[in-house]
């Protein structure tokens, strides 16, 4: 059976691990995401080179993987990394599509390279030495069911455990992420089923 | 086991799986030089699918007034969902997209609703032009995505519910595409050389594929089989392959069984032709003892199709397996990678019946597929 190892959210001006709240020191005030990185003690300078979505991801594939003791520099060759999301990286691709204006034509490939949706799920995957699967998902809407289809797809690789999933949508500093760390067989605190992930989802847990 | 039971192709050298593979066994290649193809990039070598020939089959198939991915992804649908004989807006039918712009040049100028830059709205358009109101999925995994959309076919049809999964991969150029891959240098300005001493990086192409997959308990002799298939990450570099090859290895050793080897006719790479990914490539199939079996790249053909790669390059690999040869590896003349791995000069026979498909993108992502003729 399917359980959830540890689950965490992060939304504009709130995040939450299992369920509580997490204070976060408000050095800077204009950018949350900045001041949790601060307030979590994280020292990881490439975070400040991410764009948006990738930023939020980290931050939220950080708070579940802390709560499970993970260490960032074990290898980890059972675990995959599963995100999903409603913008792809329409965030990033706005901001690129500014550089690249008729009358201010100038291409950053710094900028570019977050033109792709699963770059977060690389940028994970580096930090915390993931060498599973690393896969990216777009749909309509936040959906507890393809969610947990998705996942069980993925334990069908025969070498994944355990599986760091989520929905990380991020547009216009609107910020909407969970993240789990879902295990195959394992006890876990939760069963990952459609009314934890929706209750997850939704704060509610 | 899944089986692809009919296939479809739009390229620069043609429309229908079998015309591209015949172009291909030619030699023929889609990249011409464009100089004023988009606005202020700079002039470029790249495989675009022929706008006329475009036009013409979307509105034979009722698609018009559509965008140029959407009209390319329907054209391919339409054709191979035709050969299938299967019924698309069957609750059974599954559809997954592969892609990774989609509309992107829309943000430029967009004359349709403001949602049609997201992917979904794309695949939602898709799917219902063939009656599917469905849920569907859509994978988005940088150059992989072609084979990760396989990968979720193999996964949706074994856990049942479906009876059949149809994949369709695509992506068109644009200004937002183009100036991307300039402003990282990564373009050769003439026609790509996988593999070659003289190697310069790659070219860029359009493409729409789509593959109907169906799931058979009892496979039978001619089945065209997707075995097995495995993403792994590098977990080193979000835009530079690992030198280690180390995710591409892990993939390839996930889905080679005991006995493969002598079974494999061939391997046709992700050979972008860029410095580093064909280096990487062969440090990740000497790591697999994999270095001689034939090996080649389709980019010179059609060039790096995006999330079309893994679609179109799948239906060539397997009609290669199915007429029994080896496709030679175009552009390639002296070997230009630091392990030497074999890569197919000529074409030539061969009565193996088996094959594996690699790719490998941003994101340090990496995806192999292994196919059987049975």
């Amino acid at each position: 059976m399917m359980n959830i190892l540890s689950y965490a959210t992060l939304r504009n001006e709130c995040a939450t691990i299992c369920g509580h709240r997490v204070t976060v020191l408000r050095n800077d005030g204009k950018d949350f995401m900045t001041d949790l990185y601060h307030t979590l003690g994280i020292q990881y300078p490439k975070f400040f080179k991410m764009d948006a979505l990738s930023k939020a991801g980290f931050l939220g594939a950080e708070l579940v993987m802390r709560q499970s003791g993970e260490e960032n520099e074990e290898p980890k060759r059972d675990l995959s990394v599963i995100f999903m999301n409603r913008s792809s990286s329409l965030d990033d691709d706005m901001t690129y599509q500014h550089t690249i204006a008729h009358n201010n034509y100038y291409p950053s490939p710094a900028v570019f390279v977050y033109t792709l949706a699963n770059i977060v799920t690389g940028e994970v995957a580096i930090r915390n030495k993931i060498y599973g699967e690393s896969s990216f998902y777009v749909a309509r809407e936040f959906s507890a069911k393809q969610m947990l289809e998705t996942i069980k797809g993925g334990f069908e690789d025969p070498e994944i455990n355990r599986i760091l999933c989520g929905w990380t949508e991020v547009l216009d500093n609107q910020i909407d992420v969970m993240t789990m760390l879902v295990t195959k067989n394992e006890a876990g605190t939760r069963e990952f089923n459609e009314d934890n992930i929706n209750n997850i989802y939704n704060n509610k847990l | 086991m899944i089986v692809n039971i009919a296939d479809s192709i739009i390229s620069g050298v043609g429309y229908g799986s079998t015309e591209n593979f015949e172009a291909v066994r030619r030699g023929d290649s889609g990249v011409e030089y464009h100089e004023h193809t988009f606005a202020d990039c700079e002039p470029f070598a790249a495989s675009l699918i022929d706008t006329q020939q475009l036009e013409t089959q979307a509105a034979r198939c009722g698609a018009e007034g559509l965008t140029r991915i959407e009209k390319a992804m329907i054209v391919v649908a339409d054709d191979a969902i035709r050969r299938s004989g299967i019924d698309p807006s069957s609750e059974r039918v599954k559809f997954i997209f592969s892609t990774t712009k989609g509309n992107v040049e829309l943000l430029e100028q967009n004359p349709y609703e403001p949602e049609r830059v997201y992917l979904w709205r794309s695949a939602e358009i898709v799917a219902a032009h063939f009656g599917n109101h469905m849920p569907f999925s859509i994978v988005s995994n940088a150059c992989i995505s072609g084979a990760c959309a396989q990968i979720e076919a193999l996964r949706t049809l074994e856990e049942g519910r479906y009876h059949y999964a149809i994949v369709i991969g695509g992506d068109v150029l644009s200004k937002f595409i183009v100036s991307g891959f300039q402003s990282f240098k990564a373009l050769s300005q003439k026609r790509c050389k996988p593999f070659d001493a003289q190697r310069e990086g790659l070219n860029l192409g359009e493409a729409a594929a789509a593959i109907v997959y169906s799931h058979k308990q009892q496979v039978e002799h001619g089945d065209m089989v997707l075995l097995k298939g495995a993403i792994r990450n590098d977990a080193n570099h979000i835009s530079g392959p690992s030198r280690t090859g180390e995710g591409l290895y892990n993939a390839l050793t996930v889905i080679i069984d005991e006995g493969d080897v002598e079974r494999l006719s061939f391997i046709n790479a992700h050979g972008t032709a860029t410095l580093y990914n064909d280096e990487m490539e062969s440090i990740a199939l000497t790591r697999a003892e994999l270095e001689e079996i034939p090996t080649a790249s389709l980019k010179w053909h059609f060039g790096h199709t995006l999330g079309a790669a893994g679609v179109v390059e799948s239906i060539i690999s397997c009609m290669a397996l199915r007429q029994g040869i080896v496709l030679p590896s175009h552009g390639f003349e002296n070997l230009g990678v630091t392990h030497p791995i074999n890569i197919a000069k000529e074409e030539r026979v061969s009565n193996k019946a088996m094959c594996i498909k690699m790719l490998s993108g941003f994101g340090g992502s990496n995806a192999a597929l292994k196919f059987e003729l049975k």
